[in-house]
């Protein structure tokens, strides 16, 4: 029989990593994802599946219990709100460089600095362009449900080991903190000592034997030629992802003349503006990237040579908006509606700005 | 005739890196003797800091993971963790540990991890070219002490082997040097006995080398052991702490 119970988002994404697999979480508190850890420690997974849960000293060490974790060809996790993955910048670079597989959730909060505990998209510059420094991209994958932030677990350590890369699941303090029914039917065993030796006996520090060459994590290369070829093997695993692994949601955008292009709570609130929007008359979709990185260009780009315009809606001052306007090349007007600092906002202030966007554009 | 004495198998064939006349090339020895004779290549993953010891991983033949600076007792937490039954040891400088590593050297000592810390305190950051360490001695000339450490500038001179040892997780801390044949072979056995603390899971153990940088210290490998007996030994007492 399924198993649906109502949860919070953030204990979603604590069951989703005891029934994906998960073999270690490593976090440390922060207003609104604290339930996360505190749910792993009340449900104590290393009594039913093994999996290991520390709370760390700190998000700096959290990271780096995940690059310890990640090197030993384990599913391992974090998870923190906006200040703390700004600490964990360094590390999401390290993991990047020494091409380790992690799951990293954020559950946004406004900022900046100590910012607010209200929820927040404003970490998607942060997200989608790296976050630490050098040349790496994370796949960014944007729940807008709680049932999402379940699933994204699985799918995340799924796309974290295809590719060898850090993942992270950009979330919000809505998602987080809101509840809803969650199907919790799909479930997996973590793997056995001898999967993870026949899946990654090539990189995996699990000790040196018989006669395999030993393993290194590492990111370190002072040979420039050979940092130059790590960083282009890099690159061009990134263009297979972006080639594979781009996700996104479409809602009555067939017959649309405006595109609202909205990822996470946005999505939720915009497509109700969609619906007000169709009852006034109006044509209007919505396209609702999944993943943030991969983004859906080539998508938008196929809609900019059909619609009026676009509207990027996003809780933060203008960061996707930049992304939707590459893809559309001036073709056509996109515009930005946004609030901050944990305001959020409703779906007929959204559909305010899109009569604007219609009025401006004759 | 018996053998009674070889280089261990899993000292690689890589031509050190280090200074003539610095102490990582012994300490590394000693750590790979320590592994070969406990039967534990197999089953050791060493932690590697940022630092001169940052290659350690090209000398000694067993899995590595190279940290982020400071970093290692945390990344070390979770390998121990997750493979409860492999032995694990960091091995890092005094920059690397008593620095930018603190936190995550106390908390992991303080949670009691059932790991190895090697400590190499030579007071000074060797590979980025001689700056000021926590550990550096008062009147010490360093890049950035270029006048000698002054207290009211700088702050003191710290012991952290001291610190950790009043942490509940810790069992055994313990400072030694690498500087007289005698020295080496205490060292050693601090090391064994650390390892074996692991394997029977009695907490952190923590084993501070002492240890001289004579290219940073600018002085010869003669003089700087000379210089390190004269004035590190007696603010940095050998002996076992815990």
């Amino acid at each position: 029989m399924e198993e649906i119970k109502l949860v919070k988002g953030n204990e979603a994404v604590a069951l989703g990593a005891i029934n994906s697999g998960c073999d270690g979480y490593f976090g440390y508190p922060i207003t609104p994802q604290s339930e996360i850890l505190e749910t792993l420690m009340e449900l104590r997974p290393w009594e039913s599946t093994g999996m290991v849960v520390v709370q760390a000293e700190s998000e700096v060490a959290s990271i780096n219990m995940v690059y310890g974790g990640a090197a030993c060809g384990r599913r391992v996790m974090t998870s923190s709100s906006s200040p703390g993955i700004s600490l964990m910048a360094e590390g999401i670079s390290y993991l990047a460089g020494a091409e380790l597989p992690c799951l990293i959730v954020n559950v946004q909060r406004g900022g900046p600095g100590l910012g607010t505990i209200q929820p927040s998209q404003a970490d998607y510059f942060q997200a989608t362009k790296g976050c630490g420094h050098g040349d790496y991209n994370m796949i960014v994958l944007a729940p807008n449900s709680v049932q999402e932030m379940y699933d994204f677990v699985f799918d995340g350590f799924d796309l974290a080991f295809r590719y060898r890369v850090p993942v992270m699941m950009l979330s919000d303090g809505i998602i987080g903190q809101m509840m809803e029914k969650v199907s919790l039917s799909r479930s997996r065993p973590r793997w056995s000592a001898q999967e993870i030796r026949s899946m990654s006996d090539d990189w995996a520090t699990t000790g040196r034997h018989g006669s395999r060459a030993r393993n290194i994590a590492s990111s370190l290369e002072l040979d420039p030629n050979e940092m130059e070829r790590r960083n282009l093997d890099l690159q061009s695993r990134y263009r297979s992802i972006e080639s594979a692994e781009v996700r996104f949601e479409e809602f009555l955008t067939e017959d649309a003349e405006y595109i609202v292009v909205a990822f996470g709570s946005s999505a939720r609130i915009a497509s109700e503006t969609v619906r007000m929007a169709r009852a006034e008359g109006m044509k209007v979709g919505l396209l609702r990237p999944i993943t943030l990185w991969p983004f859906p260009s080539a998508r938008i780009a196929e809609l900019a040579d059909r619609v009026k315009g676009f509207l990027v809606a996003e809780l933060n001052a203008g960061q996707m908006v930049e992304d939707v306007r590459l893809a559309v090349d001036g073709r056509v007007p996109v515009r930005h509606f946004g609030r901050m600092g944990g305001i959020v906002y409703s779906p007929d202030e959204i559909l305010n700005a899109l009569k604007q966007e219609g009025r401006s554009n004759g | 005739m018996d053998k009674v004495y070889g280089r261990s198998s899993l000292l690689t064939d890589n031509v050190m890196h280090y200074c003539p006349g610095c102490s990582h090339g012994t300490i590394h020895k000693l750590v790979a003797e320590t592994i070969e004779e406990m039967g534990l290549q197999s089953e050791t993953i060493g932690i590697s800091p940022v630092g001169c010891s940052v290659f350690a991983y090209n000398y000694v033949d067993i899995d590595w993971i190279q940290a982020a600076h400071g970093r290692a007792c945390a990344v070390a937490t979770a390998v121990k963790r997750l493979q409860p039954d492999k032995m694990v040891f960091t091995y890092q400088g005094d920059g690397d540990l008593s620095a930018i590593g603190t936190g995550e050297t106390i908390h992991a000592c303080n949670r009691g991890e059932n790991i190895v810390v090697i400590y190499v305190n030579n007071a000074i950051y060797g590979m980025t070219g001689g700056q000021m360490a926590p550990t550096t001695l008062l009147g010490m000339k360093t890049a950035t002490s270029p006048h000698g450490r002054e207290a009211a500038i700088h702050g003191y001179p710290y012991k952290i082997a001291e610190m950790v040892s009043l942490l509940d997780g810790v069992c055994f801390v313990t400072r030694q040097s690498v500087h007289s044949p005698a020295a080496v072979r205490k060292a050693k056995k601090a090391l064994r006995r650390a390892f074996e603390n692991a394997q029977a899971g009695m907490g952190l153990s923590f084993v501070e080398i002492v240890s001289s940088c004579n290219s940073g210290w600018k002085q010869s490998p003669v003089e700087a052991n000379h210089w390190m007996e004269e004035n590190m030994f007696p603010f940095y007492k050998l002996g076992d702490l815990k």
